[in-house]
């Protein structure tokens, strides 16, 4: 390819030249767990996302007071409109208003797609290990339901196997989808639960540890593509884990969320 | 930036009452002691810990207080207000700690060079400048209690600087030692355009802040 | 709470990033000037509050990139960074 086509065709990338704050509007709001809201915003300049990116959020106060935080994009990337999911802690300041203030038809300042790290596409191939704690599941969901909307060869061709860890059943967000996704198995599902499982419970109760990892990851002879989101002290363990286990530190993508537990 | 925010509706800050002329301008009291820091906490053995002040004759004088003997030394318990750049004040903090008065009076005494500047040096490469004069005549510690305990990891310990007069990143964690200098040089912020003296009752966070 | 629990993924700074630089650099390799070991920006530890934001190196915790903003101004200190590679954004279209 001469430079001449490389310039070209890089000209014409779609996306606005420089990241700008835009004003989206909210949609339509939906409450997946007690302590977790999607909220679904129509950004009026979106040039599409990747599964894996987040926006940032930027709220303004009338006397000019700002606070400023991460949220990964839940939606596939050939949605239209931008889902976002937010769990709410309530000592927090950004979460709390994002998960109960903000309402349909309320404006809210975002910008994005930003990242170029934690991003996976079906091209990329597999097998693909995803690992969440907590909110750690939203990007996640975005790379499950791209797989989902794959055509079905490229999708026969990237195994899956989420492990999300999560305090109780009630605060497994999208729930229902991964039960679906999981029922004919294109995706293994394996939750784990932290704090409270119900008394017929037969899954994994307790915190992600080496054993569950050796038992739900392929080996790493296999190199499965790993990307692990959630609170920072989850992410850095099991990340540090699945390196002890052989996995390639470069396979190994991180997504940490902060100290969110 | 040139944009214009668009408000939030229903979004506040959390800017809670406080006493008149008790918060410096643009700032808001927090009861909590938020941890900021621009790097992993290091973790130096007391053994291994030591107090350097460096002469402004690019650090060839110099005298060291290992752990115990900066133990050993006169201690005060400062009760002081402290205003974070980022706009959280909080009142009331109780510190204990050793004057920067004493420590530098030994060092010039045992023949330190004198400077104008000094630059605050901490484990994990954290560096900030201050007027001599902002950490003389009691206005400054060092310091390795708080509220009555050990001061943590987090926020500093095993000893910081505190300089409460000034914004708090003035107040360098983890703190090493003090290079007095014949002029001002920037530290890790101050490079990074923060103000280099800091006050914040004249609202100094920016260079070029009057 | 630890420092260590406040820490994120260079990636995290894509927005800010993205205002310095004209592509997205979160993909882009990194070399440290502390001790030459070259990763993803996106995979450096940030370490960011108010005031700025630091990218350091997951092997030497070097300071890798600094950016803060001051005045309507962004301050950025490339020091750390020995070496930039950008992938060029080419279409797969
Ligand atoms: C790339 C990225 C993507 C993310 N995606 C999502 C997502 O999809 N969904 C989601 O719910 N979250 C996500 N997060 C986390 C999100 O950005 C916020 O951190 C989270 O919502 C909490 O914000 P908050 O303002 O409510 O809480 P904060 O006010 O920031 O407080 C959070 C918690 O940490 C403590 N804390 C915070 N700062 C300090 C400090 N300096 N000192 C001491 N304690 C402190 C608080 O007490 C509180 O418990 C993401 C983060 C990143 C970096």
């Amino acid at each position: 390819m001469s430079e001449a086509v490389v310039e070209r065709v890089a000209a014409a990338t779609p996306g606005p030249p420089r990241l700008e704050w835009q004003v989206a509007t909210v949609v339509s709001v939906q409450q997946e767990t007690p302590r977790a809201r999607t909220l679904v915003l129509d950004v009026p300049q979106w040039p599409g996302h990747r599964a894996g990116q987040h926006v940032d959020v930027r709220l303004v106060a009338e006397d000019g007071y700002q606070a400023q935080r991460s949220y990964s994009i839940a939606s596939a990337p050939a949605e239209r409109t931008v889902a976002l999911t937010v769990e709410r802690l309530d000592d927090g300041e950004v979460s709390p208003y994002l998960c109960g203030v903000l309402q349909p038809a309320d404006g809210v300042e975002v910008r994005g797609p930003i990242g170029g790290y934690f991003v996976w596409e079906v091209a990329q191939g597999g097998p693909l290990l995803l690992v969440a704690g907590g909110s750690g599941i939203v990007p996640l969901m975005a790379m499950l339901r791209h797989h989902a909307r794959a055509d079905v060869s490229a999708r026969a061709a990237v195994p899956v196997r989420l492990l999300y860890s999560a305090r109780t059943l009630d605060d497994v967000i999208y729930r229902a989808e991964l039960e679906k996704l999981a029922d004919p198995p294109q995706v293994e599902v394996v939750l784990t639960l932290t704090r409270d499982a119900p008394p017929a419970w037969s899954g994994y109760r307790r915190r992600v540890d080496r054993a569950m990892l050796e038992a739900v990851s392929w080996p790493s002879s296999a190199a499965p593509h790993v990307y692990v989101c959630g609170p920072t002290s989850l992410v850095e363990s099991v990340a540090t884990l699945l390196v002890d286990l052989g996995h390639e530190a470069s396979r190994v993508r991180t997504e940490r969320f902060g100290p969110t537990a | 930036m040139a944009d214009q925010p668009f408000i939030a509706r229903g979004f506040h800050s959390r800017r809670a009452a406080a006493p008149p002329g008790r918060l410096p301008p643009g700032q808001y009291e927090t009861r909590d002691f938020p941890v900021l820091s621009a790097g992993p906490t290091p973790r130096t053995p007391l053994e291994s810990w030591d107090f350097t002040i460096r002469g402004a004759d690019g650090g060839q004088s110099s005298v060291r207080w290992s752990w115990d003997e900066l133990q050993a030394l006169p201690r005060e318990t400062p009760t002081v207000d402290i205003h974070c750049v980022t706009k959280w004040s909080k009142f009331d903090t109780r510190w204990e700690g050793v004057s920067v008065d004493t420590l530098l009076d030994a060092a010039l005494t045992a023949g330190v060079a004198d400077g104008a500047f000094v630059l605050a040096f901490c484990d994990g490469g954290y560096t900030t400048n201050l007027p001599r004069a902002d950490v003389t005549g009691g206005k400054a510690w060092v310091a390795f209690g708080y509220d009555g305990a050990p001061l943590a990891p987090e926020h500093g310990g095993p000893a910081r600087l505190l300089v409460p007069h000034l914004y708090f990143w003035k107040s360098a964690k983890w703190v090493r030692g003090l290079q007095l200098l014949p002029s001002d040089e920037p530290g890790f912020w101050e490079q990074l355009g923060y103000h280099d003296r800091g006050d914040p009752w004249r609202e100094q966070r920016y260079q070029g802040d009057p | 709470m630890q420092t260590e629990e406040l820490r994120l993924d260079g990636n995290a700074a894509g927005g800010v990033l993205r205002q310095v630089f004209a592509e997205d650099v979160t993909a882009a390799l990194a070399t440290c000037a502390g001790c030459g070991t070259s990763g993803l920006v996106g995979s450096l530890l940030e370490y960011g509050h108010g005031m700025g934001i630091v990218l350091r190196c997951p092997k030497c915790d070097s300071a890798v990139l600094r950016i803060a903003r001051a005045r309507g101004r962004l301050h950025v200190d490339l020091s750390g960074v020995r070496l930039l590679t950008i992938p060029e954004r080419v279409s797969l279209a």
